[in-house]
């Protein structure tokens, strides 16, 4: 009696040590070398939109912010934390508005619920390039519902405007919900982390994917950078 | 009934010549060297077409008034000079009519068409694409950058397929969505199409070319009076056709030089 005691009592300490263990991986992504400068959209086929922007908006292939820091890197992990399958209930939600996709890279969990809404007074026709997901492309005239969709596999899926050719966007698709997207300053962070071996993978639309091994022993926050070399061109 | 019938087209071929007449719906403006040329054969072809049309409704309601009421045991006349006649003069008669307009219009074509471009003549390349207009100009080199299809991302705003890195001609390349041109210069616009049939048509300019996929074709004009003019697809291309436009914008040779600069810098 006594022994099965204990033997619960351990058990519930061993499972509750590991809940109450929950480490951070956080860091920020930066860039070296010069990147290309990015051009000026030019949007005067469709003055509605053109109209919306005092200056031209550039081209987001390349988003820099303060101190060489770069956005729009999804920062995720790519090995060790086992997906618990958890679909998020809430979606997520891509704004086509002044002829541009709003954010830029949307990360998603799979079979969560992605929100595409147009804001604009002209039609869009979003066709994201899926080549491991089912591609599609639908027309949006202005004031229609929302598209709903959802991708059932992980990808990283290349997304553009069939009428508009300069609009461009991304969405990433992945199967585990420990994820953030670098905005602003260059800095991500990922909470939540049981103690384990992990490999954390940073992707950067144009200059690739870069990895990193970290171990989350307790409660502890590991800093983590990661650094691209910029293309000239 | 039948007379009724030849009163009424009697006046629908009135009514309607009036408008056309009256000139209440004239061409848009012109603003090219060539368009006196090409307005003038169309007037002429409008008055030939007019009058034959309204002759032959003239003598259409002639016979309908004339052959009308006719009992049911009435036998049909025959044609006078019987059907082979009435063929070959109508043969004779519409034909030299087109021949004429084609002889008298050759000069309007031929100088957009037959005449080359002037040795000094500005060269502006013309990219129509699924849904949008492109257009480059060879930078301060005056040279062209080599065209790389596989290179094509427009997400990255290379529409033409330039590849700076490895061609140096094509580092200078200035690509705008919009065609601005040198009042009174000519100007060559070279034009291909990234994908399907589309075409390139300025009212003003009374220039309409199409693009044809795999072909590379040249058109040239000489614009006249500054302005924003519209440049609008007129070739069936797909979803967004309706939508396929770009502006001309003709400007001084001032402010097309500021307008390149500040294209350059972008």
């Amino acid at each position: 009696m006594r022994t099965k005691q204990i033997l619960l009592a351990l058990l519930t300490l061993l499972v509750g040590s590991s809940l109450m263990f929950a480490g951070t991986v956080s860091g920020k992504v930066t860039y070296t070398g010069t990147p290309a400068k990015q051009k000026a959209i030019d949007m005067g086929k469709e003055p509605s939109c053109a109209k919306q922007h005092a200056t031209p908006v550039l081209n987001e292939t390349v988003v820099t912010g303060p101190d060489s820091a770069l956005d729009n890197v999804v920062v995720y992990v790519s090995s060790g934390a086992p997906d618990d399958g958890q679909v998020p209930s809430q979606a997520v939600t891509y704004e086509q508005k002044g002829c541009q996709y709003i954010p830029h890279v949307l990360a998603m969990h799979v079979n969560q619920e992605l929100k595409i809404t147009n804001d604009d007074q002209t039609s869009h026709n979003i066709h994201p390039l899926a080549k491991v997901n089912q591609e599609w492309n639908k027309s949006q005239p202005p004031g229609t519902p929302p598209i709903v969709e959802k991708y059932t596999k992980p990808e990283f899926i290349s997304v553009k405007c069939n009428i508009h050719p300069w609009m461009h966007g991304w969405f990433v698709v992945l199967n585990t919900n420990h994820y953030d997207v670098t905005k602003g300053g260059g800095d991500f962070k990922l909470p939540n982390l049981p103690p384990g071996k992990y490999t954390i993978t940073a992707w950067q639309e144009d200059y690739g994917t870069q990895t990193a091994d970290v171990t989350i022993t307790g409660n502890e926050t590991k800093d983590v950078n990661f650094t691209f070399k910029a293309k000239a061109y | 009934m039948g007379k009724l019938f030849a009163v009424t087209i009697v006046i629908i071929a009135i009514l309607s010549s009036i408008p056309i007449v009256m000139n209440y719906w004239g061409p848009p403006p012109d603003i090219s060297t060539h368009g006196a040329a090409i307005d003038e054969q169309l007037h002429e072809t409008m008055w030939e077409a007019g009058v034959s049309f309204v002759a032959a409704q003239l003598v259409l309601a002639l016979f309908v008034w004339q052959f009308a009421g006719r009992g049911k045991n009435d036998k049909l006349k025959t044609f006078p000079g019987g059907a082979k006649g009435l063929v070959i003069a109508a043969l004779l008669l519409v034909g030299s009519e087109i021949l004429a307009l084609g002889v008298i219009g050759q000069k309007a074509w031929a100088t957009v068409y037959f005449a080359p471009p002037d040795k000094d003549a500005l060269t502006i390349q013309a990219q129509a694409g699924q849904f949008a207009f492109y257009f480059r100009y060879p930078g301060p080199d005056g040279k062209f950058g080599t065209l790389h299809p596989d290179k094509i991302d427009e997400g990255n705003q290379n529409f033409f397929g330039l590849d700076p890195e490895n061609d140096v001609d094509a580092r200078d390349d200035i690509v705008a969505g919009e065609l601005a041109v040198p009042v009174n210069r000519q100007v060559n616009l070279l034009m291909h199409s990234k994908d399907v049939g589309h075409s390139f048509y300025v009212r003003e300019l009374r220039i309409q070319q199409d693009f044809v996929p795999g072909l590379d074709l040249a058109v040239h004009f000489t614009a006249t009076k500054t302005g924003q003019y519209e440049i609008v697809c007129t070739q069936l291309c797909g979803l967004g056709h309706y939508n396929m436009k770009a502006y001309l914008q003709v400007l001084s040779q001032e402010d097309f030089d500021k307008w390149l600069k500040d294209k350059a810098a972008q």
